[in-house]
């Protein structure tokens, strides 16, 4: 469970979350939706442990995301929305997943062979030289393989192809049971068959709350 | 490599990784031909052979490379770490490889690690090739000399890698991170000569200052026990030789310089990981 109570953060004078109070339960797939700039990035990265808080507080799984970091991150899976320009080649990112995650290198393999991505061919391959679906094949292939209790996903579809985002779509309702699924959108219909609650952000607030 | 069952597995893993990512680098190839080739022209140039200044042979070659490393080690070492960890944070990089249960401890120590290996090995192999090619030369090998040497580049990478993690930790960009590193090369280089002349001429600081001044200063504490190593009265450096060996003698002065710089680089990593751990991190 991830609960949020009357979470502040600013950036110098911007208020990027304001006094936000929201709780996120298992079972629940959540759709957090909201322009530019309506907090939500700021807003996961705050779950992640990434932001020291203005004021307020967040647990996940009644564990501080900053003092309790190692542990609380055993229980997430994260694919940001741009993979990012990791210079390690694809077999040390997968050494560096395993040994610090304790995912199986083969389930990662079996993810990802799922998805379409051959990885033993790719294995010497810096990851940042790799096609920006490539990249997200395999965040997505990792994130699946840890599995966690807790997958946050910040657009994590953006640089698939309309096949891959079947597969991806198809792999995560396989997966979906006993978790939280957060998913950062701004394109609502394509998750709408795996999410049960939408959550509107406007300028750091939570403008709607509805569970479908 | 199996580090998977240490207890600081995660440490050994961001910096064997870091290690690893360095080595393929195009600044780590430059480095590494740099101070190589520095030994390398050395020898072409026949400097084992010559004899100034009363010193000649690998003591002479040594000499040689320890005042050329004074000036371009700090910058090069400057230059290739400052940007570790505001780098990663710039692009994105420590957003995903952070979201992994890796303590921020871990992470920060681990790429000190590996950045210090990286950047110490290259010197320290330079200094090694040049004994080996002396020694099939016929040259004698100055045993104490080398092994100071190596102590004294230990210590100056430790101060300069500590001032680079500091930069890199509380330096949201990548490009601050350089222009910082570069004003206080230059601003060290500077305490070394030119301000330091400049604060005695002007004669409103005591000498004791401006000497305390100078051997605060990791580049300049390195380069006068380095000369001592050769000339333990400091006799080319005329009256200020005085007032260092009358507060210490020449051995202590020598383990000063090695234990000095490297605390510092220490003291000041230990700075930078708190202040990574206390600051937003992306």
């Amino acid at each position: 469970m991830i609960e949020i109570k009357n979470v502040t953060k600013r950036f110098d004078k911007t208020i990027s979350l304001n006094n936000i109070t929201i709780d996120f339960n298992i079972g629940e797939s959540i759709a957090l939706m909201g322009a530019n700039g309506a907090g939500k990035t700021t807003l996961i990265r705050a779950i992640l442990g990434y932001y020291h808080l203005d004021s307020g507080s967040i647990f996940v799984n009644s564990l501080n995301p900053i003092k309790d970091r190692v542990e609380v991150l055993k229980h997430i899976s994260f694919v940001p929305q741009l993979p990012p320009p990791i210079k390690l080649n694809i077999g040390e990112l997968l050494d560096y997943v395993s040994i610090s995650s304790d995912i199986s290198i083969d389930l990662i393999r079996e993810y990802a062979n799922e998805l379409k991505l051959d990885i033993d061919s790719n294995l010497k391959k810096s990851f940042f030289k790799l096609s920006g679906g490539m990249k997200q094949k395999l965040l997505i292939a990792i994130s699946l393989a840890k599995q966690s209790d807790i997958i946050i996903y910040d657009e994590p579809t953006a640089n698939l192809d309309p096949k891959a985002r079947e597969d991806f779509y198809r792999l995560l309702e396989k997966s979906s049971n006993n978790k939280i699924m957060l998913f950062v959108t701004h394109r609502l219909e394509e998750v709408s068959s795996l999410v049960n609650r939408e959550v509107y952000m406007d300028l750091g607030n939570v403008i709607s709350d509805k569970k479908i | 490599m199996n580090i998977r069952n240490s207890k600081y597995k995660n440490l050994f893993l961001v910096s064997y990784l870091d290690l690893k990512e360095s080595i393929r680098s195009k600044w780590f190839l430059i480095y590494s031909i740099v101070f190589g080739g520095l030994i390398a022209l050395f020898f072409i140039a026949g400097v084992t052979e010559s004899q100034v200044m009363g010193f000649s042979g690998l003591s002479r070659l040594l000499l040689m490379y320890i005042q050329i490393t004074i000036v371009i080690l700090p910058i090069f070492i400057l230059i290739t770490t400052v940007r570790s960890i505001s780098n990663d944070r710039d692009s994105h990089i420590l957003e995903y490889m952070l979201s992994f249960p890796i303590s921020l401890k871990e992470y920060y120590w681990g790429k000190l690690l590996g950045r210090f290996i990286t950047v110490y090995l290259p010197v320290l192999f330079a200094m090694i090739i040049a004994v080996v090619y002396g020694v099939t030369k016929g040259a004698t090998v100055p045993w104490e000399l080398f092994f100071l040497y190596i102590g004294l580049l230990f210590a100056m990478s430790s101060s300069f890698l500590g001032i680079s993690f500091l930069i890199s930790s509380f330096v949201k960009s990548s490009e601050v991170a350089l222009g910082l590193a570069f004003f206080i090369w230059i601003f060290l280089l500077s305490f070394i000569d030119i301000a330091l002349i400049s604060l005695m001429l002007s004669q409103r600081v005591s000498s004791e200052l401006i000497i305390f001044i100078s051997l605060i200063n990791p580049m300049e504490i390195f380069r006068v026990s380095a000369i001592s190593l050769f000339d333990p009265q400091l006799t080319v450096m005329g009256p200020v030789a005085f007032y260092i060996l009358d507060i210490f003698s020449q051995k202590v002065f020598v383990l000063l310089s090695i234990l000095y710089p490297t605390l510092l680089g220490l003291g000041l990593a230990f700075l930078g990981n708190r202040i990574f751990q206390k600051k937003d991190l992306v």
